[in-house]
């Protein structure tokens, strides 16, 4: 089948990579917060909650080999953000990278925005395989020369050296947000940004750091009114002047920049109406969108709340026209998932490159893909188990009750822990990554 | 057919159909048992007023006892003295306590390369 995307039935994937440490205690440092192909599917960031980011370069040399399929190594890897802690309002500021979204490329170096709860970093991360030698002043280890032996005048020349890749930060963009920020995402413009915490919206531009314009507030004057906070916000992939932010309360409002400088009316509402008798007290916790994407054309958007995946035609206000379930099974376990916090996980979604597929994740580190046109699912694991080269990832299937089947897993003894909260497709290929606590999977699609 | 053959089928529609409106009173939706067996477990939960505990416990994060202005009167109040130290345990500090910058876990940045990055 060619292309990119395809049925995710059509599709077998198969083992590539994993990277990360083995052993089962993890330490807090090393689990994984973010995960983000860059725009052309040749960087993969990740971002922890110890504040680094990893970022891996996928191997070009050996694709004309099509047994041997592109790994991704290490290209750079920094400290992007560190711990603070803020006396004045007694607060302890994680370094953890909560987003990493790439620049589209505009020169020889690749610029990322990554932002932990308080705080965004420009990081510019540029290669040098170049360096000059040949001073007249200095030796090649930087000792001065002695004057007096200089006799001739030489001039300097770039001689090849290992490529050494330098990440430094840019711009830091700081002291704009109270509350924690859960977005940042880059504008079709290419010289804005926003940047969105529970209750606010900010536009940034990229080259100016001192300022920032509130876009959204939906701050109540009396906090005790409080009903609803903001989860998640992006900008159109191609409108410049259009963004949408996600609720807790799951509806999503889209703004157009253009009707006024506060955006806090929206220009359309995204809500799908509840049959009132069907109403409990998890239904607000449940519905609360943990992710909003568009789709790469610009025409769709998909939500992800505790129990679906949604995808929304944005001339339609009133439903989505697709609702996928991720893992039906756990309503009947609301209950506990409520006492052990899982209930609060917010997980992530995915497009694959031409908008078929749609990709989540779920717990025992297991992965959905949902194939939108013949409306066919898979559930897939990441697992050390199935971790041998090239191996094709078999379908799990869970068993909600009654007779458990031979290969079925039990919902019982579903793994809370063993979450996938952050998923990333190649923007072109079929490349996937899945992040699990603590290690990094790459899954590619089987080639014949 | 007879018409206490008649008469017995009826009964047993009927019957058939109150079972039938039984089992539908009993085969509550999933997610309202689950609610079922959260208010059993804390009944005081969803009663108490004001925006959502939830909401506000989400703002909160981070927040932890280190309050600048007593510290700063502790300190200059106490000028000749010293400052109450730390306490030995890592218990949360409250009550008559002042906490010192010291008190406060202290975050280092890692300074160990991602494993990731192996």
């Amino acid at each position: 089948m060619a292309g990119a995307g395809g049925g995710a039935n059509d599709v077998q994937w198969c083992f590539s990579q994993v990277k990360g440490a083995i052993d089962d205690d993890v330490a807090e440092a090393d689990i994984i917060s973010t995960v983000e192909f860059n725009h052309s599917g040749e960087l993969l960031a990740t971002g922890d909650k110890g504040g680094r980011v990893v970022i891996f370069q996928q191997d070009t040399e050996n694709k004309s080999l099509p047994q041997c399929r592109s790994e991704y190594n290490v290209y750079s890897t920094f400290q992007s953000h560190e711990p603070e802690f803020d006396y004045l309002k007694s607060l302890e500021i994680e370094e953890k990278i909560n987003k990493i979204r790439w620049l589209p490329q505009k020169n020889a170096a690749q610029f990322l925005l990554s932002t932990n709860d308080k705080t965004i970093k420009l990081w510019k991360i540029s290669e040098r395989d170049k360096r000059p030698e040949g001073y007249n002043l200095k030796e090649e280890d930087g000792r001065c020369r002695d004057s007096t032996t200089i006799t001739t005048l030489r001039v300097p020349v770039f001689r090849p050296m290992d490529l050494m890749v330098e990440a430094s930060p840019r711009r830091v963009f700081a002291n704009a947000h109270t509350y924690h920020i859960n977005s940042i995402s880059v504008n079709s413009d290419n010289e804005t940004y926003l940047s969105a915490d529970d209750l606010r919206v900010n536009l940034w531009h990229l080259e100016i750091t001192d300022r920032s314009f509130n876009i959204v507030d939906i701050k109540p004057a009396n906090m005790e009114e409080l009903t609803e906070v903001i989860t998640a916000a992006e900008f159109h992939p191609h409108q410049c002047n259009t963004f949408v932010y996600s609720s807790s309360k799951g509806t999503i409002r889209m703004c157009d920049m253009r009707a006024s400088a506060l955006c806090d009316k929206h220009s359309k509402l995204f809500e799908e109406p509840e049959d009132p008798s069907n109403r409990s007290f998890f239904s607000e916790i449940i519905s609360s969108i943990s992710d909003v994407k568009f789709s790469h054309s610009g025409r769709y958007m998909m939500t992800r709340d505790y129990l679906s995946v949604k995808i929304w035609d944005l001339n339609m206000e009133n439903r989505p026209v697709e609702t996928y379930q991720v893992h039906e099974y756990l309503r009947s376990k609301l209950c506990s998932l409520y006492e052990n916090d899982c209930i609060f996980d917010k997980f992530e979604c995915c497009w694959n490159g031409n908008d078929s597929v749609v990709m989540t994740g779920s717990y025992n580190n297991f992965f959905r893909m949902l194939e939108r046109t013949q409306r066919r699912d898979i559930t897939l694991e990441a697992s050390r188990e199935s971790s041998k080269a090239r191996q094709v990832l078999k379908p799990r299937r869970v068993c909600a009750g009654g007779k458990r089947k031979k290969d079925e897993i039990s919902v019982d003894s579903l793994d809370f822990n063993k979450k996938i909260l952050h998923t990333a497709w190649h923007p072109q290929e079929n490349i996937i990554a899945v992040a699990t606590t603590n290690n990094l999977y790459i899954f590619q699609e089987k080639v014949n | 057919m007879s018409n206490e053959t008649e008469i017995a089928n009826q009964a047993m529609e009927e019957a058939t159909t109150e079972e039938q409106q039984e089992m539908q009173d009993k085969v509550v939706s999933p997610e309202k048992a689950e609610e079922a067996k959260l208010k059993a477990r804390y009944p005081h939960l969803g009663t108490k007023p004001g925006g959502s505990d939830l909401l506000r416990k989400r703002l909160q994060k981070g927040q932890k006892y280190f309050d600048s202005g007593d510290y700063n009167m502790a300190k200059a109040k106490m000028k000749n003295k010293q400052l109450p130290s730390a306490t030995a345990e890592k218990t949360e500090i409250t009550g008559d306590h002042i906490p010192t910058p010291q008190d406060l876990p202290q975050r280092k940045p890692s300074l160990v390369a991602s494993k990731l990055a192996v």
